[in-house]
This record gives C-alpha cells, structure tokens and sequence, in this order.
C-alpha cells in the first residue's frame, strides 16, 4: 500500500519537488516563511497554517516574504513569470481577491490575448477557500467561480491529497496563469500520495464513482459530501455516479455530460452562493446539451445567497450538507 | 555623475523624440477623419521624458508603460511601423490587432506593455526587477506613471515592495498636470509627487520634462544607483500634454492658451535642437534630414496600416491560453 499523507503535507511536497527541479520557481506571500525581519526564528510559520512550513531552509532565498500588499506582491509575481520565472504567490484567504483582483484578471488573465500571443505568464496563485473554519464573512468564500469566468485564467479545485500533488505540479509547469485553491477543511485530510513526481492533466475530471441511476458532479470539499451521501443511496437502491471535475477551467465536459447522458438524472454540488455558480454553469450545459436524455429537473445543492455566517449553528446550516444532496437525489429520482 | 552624450547619442535621441512627435500629430490628425478605431491618449509634448530615460536602458532593462504608451514604446525600441498597424486595428500589428492603443507590448525589447488600467504597472516592474535580483543579472526596470496613477494604491504598494526587497526599480512619475480633466493640483495631496519618496525609504527628485538632457542625467543617476544594487528611485518628471486625455477631448478645463504658450516657450523638440545647434555639435541640416526620414517613416506607416488586413474570425480564439 503507497504512503499516506495529508492534503496539507502533498501541497508542500509539490512545492518542494518542483523548486528542486527548476530554480525558477519560487514561493511568495504573507507569512510563507513568517519572521523575515524579526528577532526570532526564520521560517517561524511557513504559512498561516504551516502549508510551506520547512521550504525556507531547503530552498535558500526562493521562499519569500512580503509585506501584506496583495495587490503589490501578486502583481510582482505576474511580471517576474512575464521574465521566465515561475512564482507561485500565496494569497492566503482567496477572500483577499478582492484587493488585488485587477493584477488578476486585467493584467495576468489579459496578457497573452492582449499582446498577440507573444508572452507567456507562468503564475500560480494559491488560496485557500471555503466554509467550516467558523471565520465568517471574510474568511470563508469559494469565488472559484468568478475566476472560472475570466478567459486566460485556470481554476483548480483539488478534493484529495493526490490531486493536490499532481495538480499543483502540474499548475507550475504549466504556462498559463493558474489559480489553485485549497479547501481550509481538507488540510488534514489523509490519502494515498506516491513519493515520486507527477503531473495531473488539467480538463480531465475524475469518476470517484460510478453509477447509473443519477449523476453528482461535486465541486473541491463537496467531493467528500456527495460521497457520504451516495454510500446512503446505495442502501436505499440509488446507484450515484460522482464526478469531481478537478479543474473548473478548462472544465470536463465530456465526462459531465456523457454521464448525464447515461443517467438521466443530474445533481451539482457547490458549496458557493448558487447565482452565478459552478452549479448553475454546469446544469445550464447539461439543460442546453443533453436536454432529451433528461429524465428529471436538474437539482442544485449549494449554499445560499446570503454571506457565510459566523455561528456554528448557522453556517451549518449554510454549507451544503449529505442530507440535502441525499433529498437533491431522491427527488430526481422519484420524479415522474 | 554625467554621462557624456556622444554625437551619435544626440541624434539618436533627437530622432526618437521626432519620431514620437510626428507618429503622435500624425493620429491626431487622422483621428479626426473618424477613421481610426477606439481610444487613443496622445504623448505628444512629452517625448524627452521616455527619450531622456530610455536613452539610459538597453533591450534587457524592461519599463511598464500607461494607457498614454507610444511614446514609451518608441523610445524603448518597438517598431513604430507594427505600432500604427495595430492602432488601426490590424493584423499586422504588434499584437495582432487584438490589443490596440492601450496595450501595446513587446517583450523582445523589455517593454512590458502600455496599460488600460492606472496604476496597474506598478507591481509587474517589482516582479521583473525581482528576477533580475535572483539570477544575478545587471537589469533595471522602470515603472512610468501619471499623476492620476500617482494617487493609486498599487504605486504606494509597489514602492514599498521595491524598497523592503531592494529592487532595481525607477518609479518614473510623469506629471502632466492632469488626471483625465482633473488638476494635479488639486489631487496630489502634496505639492511634489516626488516628496512621496521619502516614506517609502527611496530617494526622490523633481526634474523639468521639457528638457531633455535634466531627465536623461536624473533618470541616469536612479538608474545607475539601481544597477549597482542601490535600490529603487521616484523621478518625477514635470510636463505638459498638448492634447486631451483622449482624442476628441475639447479640454475646457485648461486655461486659455496654455497648450501654445507651452509649445511657444518649452517644447523639448525645440529646446534640444536650439542647444546642440547652439553648441555646434549638431547642425541644423543634419535635424532636418532626421525630420524628412521620420516624416517618410510615419507616411508610410500609415499607408501600410491603411492597407494591411484585418483579424479574421480564425483569429478570435487564438492566444487566450498557451495551451488550453
């Protein structure tokens, strides 16, 4: 049986596999060694959660710590990949989008389109996303959305230890400005990660499950939820396909669709606020493709048009929940 | 220190501030027409500001540009020719046509690309200055803004950035005394921008952008400080706009007479060739066959531009990935 590791332990190994294979790649942000500056230890924290903990002294000088500026630092990351580097930026919460959106999505995301094919912006933009933390408001968001609407920008949304390897090696070779986001909630979670390098192709999503009955696409944490829930099904006799796409963009939609099209029946987990979502892009190309292979409505299970709330008891009730994508099921399966 | 300016340097920089001249009054004349796609921010009056720094940078030094680009992208070597045919929106410009006025690049020379968004060139100069620190290498980079952009949060974190990592950085603030149709006067909270230095830990220094040599020898001594691992500068470079923020901007807001009073009594062009002539160092007929060729350059780029194709619908998709 391979090792096992967490979530958090594969991102660091990425990191520190890749940085030793090419010394154009380099980390920044807030806090990724921690103490630069200080009278204490270097590398005091190695990331808010300790993500790039132990790079530091392995990679002299290419783990670099900045002032909290994200709009400076995220921005100098674009222009040293514009040069050939190959900088991954920590954007700690992805809820700090928003102060540093436009190197983002003007200038990164632009580039290559703008200049008629003649550059290159070799960036990966890391972030943490997502509910469960009780860290309310501004510290809890998906977004993968709205960069997922940006053409020239990719989005990936690893759910398991071994996608967060692959994919992240896979997000600094690539060429193309990359935003990889990191569920906070899947850190400890433990699998199976070979201690070799490898790539994971991006587009290419993966069945965690195969069924017949209905079909769950299920988006970064949601993966682990659509599983709970289809374990359920199978006692009550509702066989679930699940889809996890990996990568919103490019996004997989073959995969999506040729399953709708063997199941009838579509159920789209997303944990972020159902306008404008993941969830309604998605059953929008199942209902605009696949149309008469339906057999039920297609059903949505995210969370609410409503900021994440603090209260325990609240954004409990915020994040989408097995039960839900259990009834989300059922009633695409009774459906007549 | 000084660097002499050589016979060569001299008509060098006289053609490059010519050829932004003519390339400038030549869109403002065919603006007019209707003919010319799009938005289009006039450098002229200018020039011995992008002349006068560039003159200290080679091919491997990059600079970030403004929506008000041409001029700096004459100056930092991209081919005027591909510059007018990607004005008019074809496929033989620069890039393609799919970027326009505002977003001309060209890597190849360090030109890192004019830019819609104000301020937005700030942290992309602290990036490409970082790589050069980490491998070694000898190359600055210049971040040329306005004095609107003088206001944003990205110059103020990019200064800072560039001085607690000791970049290779020449913030290089053009004031021309206007943010669109608003005075500096009025939204620079102080009266130099160059005063702002100072709290970002870096040297600051005010020079007059009508005069080619103060903004060479300015510009030099940030750049040479940078290159030898001194750390960032904020140059500002004091100056004029002949025309609107746009073209097609009326500029009610500026006083009467004020554009020619400044043509009449500062114009860089005309300061530069009364001192070399003056000087001897270069005759008056030497400027005037520089003048010809440039004019017969910019005809041409025209007319070329004119007749050159569009994008065609193949061209839509191209180039938003590397691969996708």
């Amino acid at each position: 049986m391979a090792r096992k590791i967490t979530y958090q332990q594969a991102i660091n190994e990425a990191l520190d596999q890749e940085m030793s294979r090419d010394q154009n790649v380099i980390v920044m942000g807030e806090d990724v060694a921690g103490g630069e500056g200080s009278p204490g230890e270097q590398d005091a924290w190695g990331g808010v959660l300790g993500v790039t903990r132990g790079l530091y002294h392995k990679h002299p000088g290419r783990v670099i710590d900045t002032p909290i500026s994200e709009s400076g630092y995220v921005g100098a990351a674009i222009g040293a990949a514009c040069v050939g580097m190959r900088p991954v930026a920590e954007l700690m919460f992805v809820d700090f989008l928003g102060v540093c959106f436009d190197q983002i999505f003007n200038q990164a995301a632009k580039f290559r389109y703008m200049f008629g094919g003649k550059s290159e912006t070799p960036v990966v933009i890391r972030a943490m996303y997502g509910a469960g933390f009780r860290a309310a408001a501004q510290h809890s968001q998906c977004l993968y959305n709205i960069f997922t609407h940006i053409p020239g920008l990719k989005v990936v949304v690893p759910s398991n230890p071994y996608d967060a390897k692959g994919l992240l090696i896979q997000s600094i070779r690539d060429n193309d400005p990359v935003i990889f986001l990191e569920h906070k909630a899947l850190y400890t979670m433990e699998g199976e990660v070979p201690e070799e390098s490898y790539a994971i192709p991006f587009g290419e999503a993966a069945v965690v499950r195969e069924g017949h009955d209905v079909t769950i696409v299920a988006i970064g944490r949601m993966v682990q939820k659509a599983q709970e829930a289809a374990a359920e099904l199978q006692k009550q006799g509702i066989h679930c396909e699940i889809i996890d796409p990996r990568t919103t963009s490019p996004l997989d939609t073959d995969t999506i669709l040729e399953s709708v099209e063997k199941t009838g029946r579509l159920v789209v987990v997303d944990e972020s606020h159902p306008r404008c979502s993941m969830a309604s892009d998605i059953a929008g190309l199942a209902a605009e493709r696949v149309f008469g292979s339906l057999k039920a409505p297609i059903r949505q299970v995210t969370g609410f048009h409503s900021p994440v709330p603090f209260s325990d008891t609240l954004e409990e009730l915020y994040i989408p929940s097995a039960a839900k994508i259990i009834a989300a099921v059922q009633s695409t399966k009774e459906y007549k | 220190m000084t660097k002499t300016l050589t016979r060569e340097d001299l008509l060098k920089a006289y053609r490059t501030m010519r050829t932004i001249r003519e390339f400038e009054e030549r869109l403002h004349t065919d603006f007019a027409t209707g003919e010319i796609p799009g938005f289009v921010h006039l450098y002229a009056g200018e020039e011995a500001s992008a002349t006068g720094v560039c003159m200290n940078l080679t091919a491997d030094d990059h600079i970030a540009s403004t929506h008000r680009g041409h001029g700096h992208c004459i100056a930092k070597g991209v081919d005027p020719v591909g510059m007018m045919a990607e004005i008019w929106g074809k496929k033989t410009g620069t890039c393609k046509g799919k970027g326009g006025s505002m977003h001309i690049a060209d890597l190849s020379v360090g030109m890192l690309g004019a830019n819609g968004i104000v301020g937005g060139g700030g942290p992309l100069v602290c990036g490409t200055a970082l790589a050069a620190k980490l491998r070694n290498q000898p190359f600055v980079s210049v971040c040329f803004f306005g004095d609107g952009a003088s206001n944003q949060g990205t110059i103020f974190e990019a200064m800072n950035l560039a001085s607690v990592w000791n970049l290779p950085v020449i913030f290089l603030a053009e004031n021309n005394g206007y943010a669109e149709a608003t005075s500096s006067k009025f939204s620079v909270a102080c009266d130099n921008i160059a005063d702002r230095a100072s709290a970002f830990g870096m040297p600051g220094i005010t020079v007059d952008g009508f005069d080619f040599f103060a903004v060479y020898e300015a510009a030099g001594a940030a750049i040479d400080r940078a290159r030898n691992g001194g750390g960032p500068s904020l140059v500002e470079v004091k100056l004029s706009r002949y025309y609107g923020h746009f073209e097609g901007d009326q500029q009610t807001y500026r006083a009467a007479g004020e554009v020619q009073n400044i043509r009449d009594t500062k114009d860089c062009l005309m300061q530069f060739a009364h001192r070399v002539t003056s000087s001897g160092e270069i005759a008056q007929a030497e400027l005037d066959a520089i003048d010809a060729e440039v004019k017969a350059l910019i005809d041409g780029s025209v007319v070329k531009a004119k007749s050159d194709p569009k994008p065609t619908e193949a061209d839509l998709l191209t180039d938003v990935y590397v691969s996708y």
